[in-house]
């Protein structure tokens, strides 16, 4: 039965009164309703939607006309109520962003005058060109995509060198310029410790430990897993050293990357050894036996962080940083219980596992491994979760727990697994409570192996800063009421694992021995690459939209690029727009 | 390689020029066989580009009826039919004969129409004068009640705004229409109360002072009060004819006329002169009458659409608050974000038209083809939404994308022009 209903003298925009019906049209017991002003014309719309009441025949231009087709009288105070609720709570609430979001470099620019940093994150496939694009701006950039060919590593990597501008990655995960966390990043103190490295978790590990040290970071560059090789010559791992050696504020030099190739190591010890800061290095895998006059080398990375500190705050070095640190927590295994399984979210952490836990059994992980895995020996096992074949299809265990859990459940079945060793990575891009969501993997597995009647041993590290996003007090908190064992490094980490099981690492002590040779490397560092390191970076930020994030919150500007492929990916349309110029 | 200019962004700044030095005047209201040669015969004009009459929407379709029954070529309905079935009648676009239509566009001879003149360029555009809403010929309706007023319009509409205009001697200047509107919340398609008003203003003093009867002013008046829609004819003529004067600079990638038949979209860029190139039309979405849905929306029609060339309509919605929420359920950030998205595919601002909304900056200007095939993104466009049966009208209200293809062809016929790359 239609019921109408005119409220007269109460004009409202045709809009909101197509809105409003929109609404009604969906309440229970609704057959039909229009809600229009009482104009001709509208009673006309109102005839043909077969509504119309005689009651409308009254109705003027400024009388709102309701009508409703419903079964249930008592529907129509209800119907009332409602539109009285709507009319009165118009305003629209909209989530203000701290940022402009622009579709095409030409506006990026324009949005945010001034940019010179920009972070590319779009399919490895794209991430060349649009790197190139952001050079043609003199804009610095971060390549967080991978797959980026090596050929086009050092095209871009040549031209940004030419114009005095740095290009970090591609696959950099993670970097902080001027206290600016960029990408996967922790929020760390900001100080006088330059941090320059090839490996995106090698550098959150060693970032992370100097502020729990009590000291500061003025920047880490990261510079991409290729660079050190020989394709690339370690083009953006010079210029940032330079760029670092002449930065007033950094007082030391830290280096982190994987053994490079001989040439490559060369030249850059050689650039180490003619600049007057002291700087530490670690070659990950190797094991120094020395200092060499201003470059400290270290085993771990734990080891990195505290010579960089020490360094800093003048105290003398000592000869080794490695020593387990803690009581080894007592344990109750069965007699199969011999191995450790370390399952990591960071790739670098795990090689430093990796590394370790063969030193620990004398076994030589020098060899080719098996796919997968950063060691396979005798039980022994340390994977990257993080690693490609691991990802695929799946998003990366920093930010999905679902892998971790799986992998944890297999390492429990082993029968010679006594300890699960996995790292718990914070930051900005990391999963917003990691520990919580692993927990319940872990009390499950912990539950049925107390059902078989043995223990298994779950020992971890946290890497992160108590200014990190996620709370780092109350993910350690979590884990430990859980009964994970923590420490506060992955050096610590791993030798307590090992020592649950008895093995020792026997430290390697070192003497400062003078450099073998010194000659020195005349450079300038561009005013685009001081700038950078001078200023709060302007950052254009193409693709993913959560790295705008960490740039706000900690006094960056950026301007979101919402990137799509040119034309679509149409590669006659991208010929056609490359001709009309 | 561009004629006098060396590049193509000096092309089209040359483009963007013209249409910003425009100066676009209403000066007469006419019959339109008297401005249209080719409206001397049994000819009708459409919306869009060139089409068949078995490629025409059922809207467009009743209004070809109408206008066939309003010019007296049948007495009914059924006879009309078989005159157009039979290809008795002739079909122009109106814009290969300097004018634009709304929605079906349907214009005969003895329609009146608005002159606006590029004093400029010296070139002129023609439009019909809106109809108003509900049971009107532009949405396929050509009941008695339609054609009656189509024969007002012919008597007196008309014939009393022409008086008008020359008892006001030189015209009215549109540019200072569009820009006072522009700040009082039009965007001149879906939006034109302001404007109208700002018309009816302005026009009333010189209505007043002519010789028809005091019955005729009335009913004039009347409807102009009425018809919160009658501007929008009015900027169509004025976009179009502005629109116009820029495409004689027959180089660079802007576009020149963006224009739907309900079958195919078509666009045109300054470097290609007057060829269509089109894709199938897409259908508007939007917000609809009760007892109206998405599946009775009928395909996007009309030459409307001039409007957003111009960069306004869709392209101005921050202008215009009180209508974005047809975008979707935004407020003011949705219609920030559209016109800024729209900035995207346009090449610099219209100091003319400042919109306070948008911190004072211009409307968007000189939409460059080569942008839209880039970014991806298609002109958006504000539109009444048409049933897909004529007679039955308006239905609705919204939104609809140019679609890309349409502009992707252009840019490779450019290309393949200058010879910069093999036909494919």
């Amino acid at each position: 039965m239609l019921y109408t209903i005119v409220k007269q003298n109460s004009y409202q925009d045709s809009v909101n009164l197509m809105l409003l019906t929109n609404k009604i049209s969906t309440m229970e017991g609704i057959n039909k309703t229009q809600i229009m002003m009482g104009t001709p014309a509208n009673k006309d719309i109102i005839k043909a939607a077969g509504l119309y009441t005689d009651e409308l025949d009254g109705a003027a231009s400024n009388d709102m006309c309701i009508v409703i087709d419903t079964d249930s009288e008592e529907k129509i105070q209800e119907v009332l109520d409602e539109v009285d609720n709507y009319l009165s709570n118009q305003a629209i609430s909209s989530g203000k962003e701290a940022f402009e979001t622009v579709r095409s470099w030409d506006k990026a620019t324009k949005a945010l005058p001034g940019a010179n940093l920009a972070i590319i994150s779009t399919p490895g496939q794209y991430a060349a060109e649009e790197a190139e694009k952001a050079l043609d701006r003199d804009m610095h950039v971060l390549i967080f995509s991978d797959n980026v060919t090596v050929e086009d590593e050092r095209r871009i990597k040549e031209k940004a060198h030419e114009k005095g501008l740095l290009v970090m990655g591609p696959d950099c995960g993670t970097a902080v310029v001027s206290g600016v966390p960029l990408a996967f990043a922790n929020v760390v103190k900001t100080g006088k410790i330059g941090v320059i490295g090839a490996s995106g978790t090698g550098i959150q590990e060693v970032t992370t430990e100097i502020d729990r040290l009590g000291a500061g970071v003025s920047h880490a560059i990261g510079t991409g897993g290729r660079d050190l090789s020989e394709k690339i010559g370690a083009i953006t791992m010079l210029d940032g050293i330079k760029a670092l050696a002449q930065h007033s504020q950094t007082e030391v030099i830290t280096l982190i990357s994987k053994p490079p190739a001989k040439e490559v190591r060369d030249e850059v010890v050689q650039l180490l050894q003619s600049i007057s800061k002291p700087v530490v290095a670690i070659f990950l895998g190797e094991e120094p036996h020395n200092h060499e006059g201003n470059i400290y080398y270290a085993n771990t990375l734990e080891e990195t962080a505290a010579i960089a500190v020490d360094l800093v705050k003048g105290n003398p070095i000592k000869s080794s940083y490695n020593k387990l640190q803690s009581q080894i927590p007592a344990v109750n295994l069965k007699p199969e219980q011999k191995t450790i399984k370390g399952l990591y979210s960071g790739g670098t952490l795990g090689y430093e596992a990796a590394t370790l836990i063969s030193r620990g059994l004398n076994y030589d992980n020098t060899g080719a491994h098996e796919e997968g895995y950063l060691l396979s020996a005798n039980g022994f096992e340390v994977v990257d979760l993080g690693d490609d074949i691991y990802t695929q299809g799946k998003p990366h265990p920093m930010i999905d727990p679902d892998t971790r859990i799986q992998y944890f459940q297999k390492a429990a079945q082993d029968e010679s697994t006594a300890i699960i060793l996995f790292d718990l990575v914070l930051g900005y891009g990391s999963h917003e409570d990691m520990a919580g969501a692993l927990i319940p993997g872990i009390e499950k597995i912990q539950k049925e192996t107390q059902a078989k009647g043995k223990e298994i041993y779950f020992v971890a590290t946290v890497c992160g800063t108590d200014q990190d996003p996620q709370s780092i007090d109350e993910q350690k908190a979590k884990l430990e009421k859980a009964g994970v064992i923590l420490r506060d490094s992955n050096n610590q980490a791993t030798l307590t694992a090992l020592a649950m099981l008895d093995i020792q690492i026997e430290e390697v002590q070192k003497e400062l021995v003078p450099a073998t040779e010194t000659s020195t490397v005349e450079f300038t560092v561009s005013e685009a690459i001081q700038k950078l390191l001078t200023e709060k970076p302007n950052v254009v930020n193409v693709g993913l939209k959560k790295f705008t994030e960490a740039i706000t919150a900690n006094g960056g500007r950026v301007v979101q690029f919402d990137w799509r492929p040119v034309a679509g990916g149409n590669p006659r349309m991208r010929q056609i727009l490359s001709v009309l110029h | 390689m561009y004629g006098q200019f060396k590049t193509i962004d000096e092309a089209n700044r040359a483009v963007i020029d013209k249409i910003v030095s425009s100066a676009p005047f209403l000066v007469d209201v006419v019959p339109a066989k008297s401005v249209i040669k080719e409206l001397n015969g049994k000819v009708l004009l459409h919306a869009g580009p060139p089409m068949k009459w078995e490629n025409m929407t059922s809207p467009m379709q009743g209004s070809c009826i109408g206008a066939t029954l309003f010019e007296g070529w049948a007495s009914n309905a059924d006879e009309a039919s078989k005159m157009l079935e039979n290809g008795e009648i002739e079909f122009i676009p109106c814009h290969h004969v300097n004018a634009v239509g709304p929605m079906g566009g349907i214009t005969s001879g003895n329609m009146p129409v608005l002159v606006v003149e590029n004093r400029d360029g010296g070139n002129s555009a023609y439009c019909t004068m809106n109809e108003g809403i509900g049971a009107v010929l532009r949405f396929g309706a050509y009941s008695e009640e339609v054609i009656n007023r189509l024969v007002w319009f012919k008597d007196v509409l008309g014939p009393t705004l022409s008086k008008a205009l020359k008892v006001k001697g030189d015209g009215l200047n549109i540019n200072v229409m569009i820009a006072k509107a522009i700040t009082m919340g039009d965007e001149f398609h879906q939006r034109n109360i302001a404007s109208s008003l700002i018309f009816l203003k302005d026009l009333v003093p010189h209505i007043l002072q002519t010789d028809v009867t005091d019955k005729d002013k009335q009913d004039v008046i009347q409807f102009l009060a009425d018809t919160d829609q009658f501007f929008l004819n009015v900027a169509m003529a004025t976009t179009k004819v502005v629109m116009d004067t820029a495409r004689e600079i027959q180089h660079g990638t802007v576009v020149t006329a963006m224009s739907r038949n309900g079958y195919e979209f078509g666009i045109r860029i300054a470097g290609m002169g007057d060829q269509w190139f089109t894709a199938p039309v897409n259908t508007p979405q939007g917000l609809f009458f009760t007892g109206y849905d998405q599946d009775m929306a009928c395909p996007d029609m009309g030459d409307s659409a001039i409007t957003e060339t111009f960069g306004i309509g869709g392209f101005a919605m921050i202008a215009a608050p009180g209508v974005t929420r047809f975008v979707g359920a935004g407020g003011m950030d949705d219609a920030v974000n559209t016109s800024n998205d729209m900035m995207e595919i346009c090449i610099d601002h219209n100091p003319n038209f400042s919109i306070p909304t948008w911190d004072f900056k211009g409307s968007c200007l000189g939409i460059d083809a080569r942008k839209v095939v880039e970014t991806g993104m298609e002109p958006i466009i504000n539109t009444g939404i048409a049933h897909r049966e004529a007679g039955v009208g308006q239905i609705g209200a919204g939104t609809v994308r140019a679609p890309i293809a349409a502009f992707e062809k252009a840019i490779d016929a450019y290309a393949v022009k200058l010879g910069l790359i093999d036909p494919q």
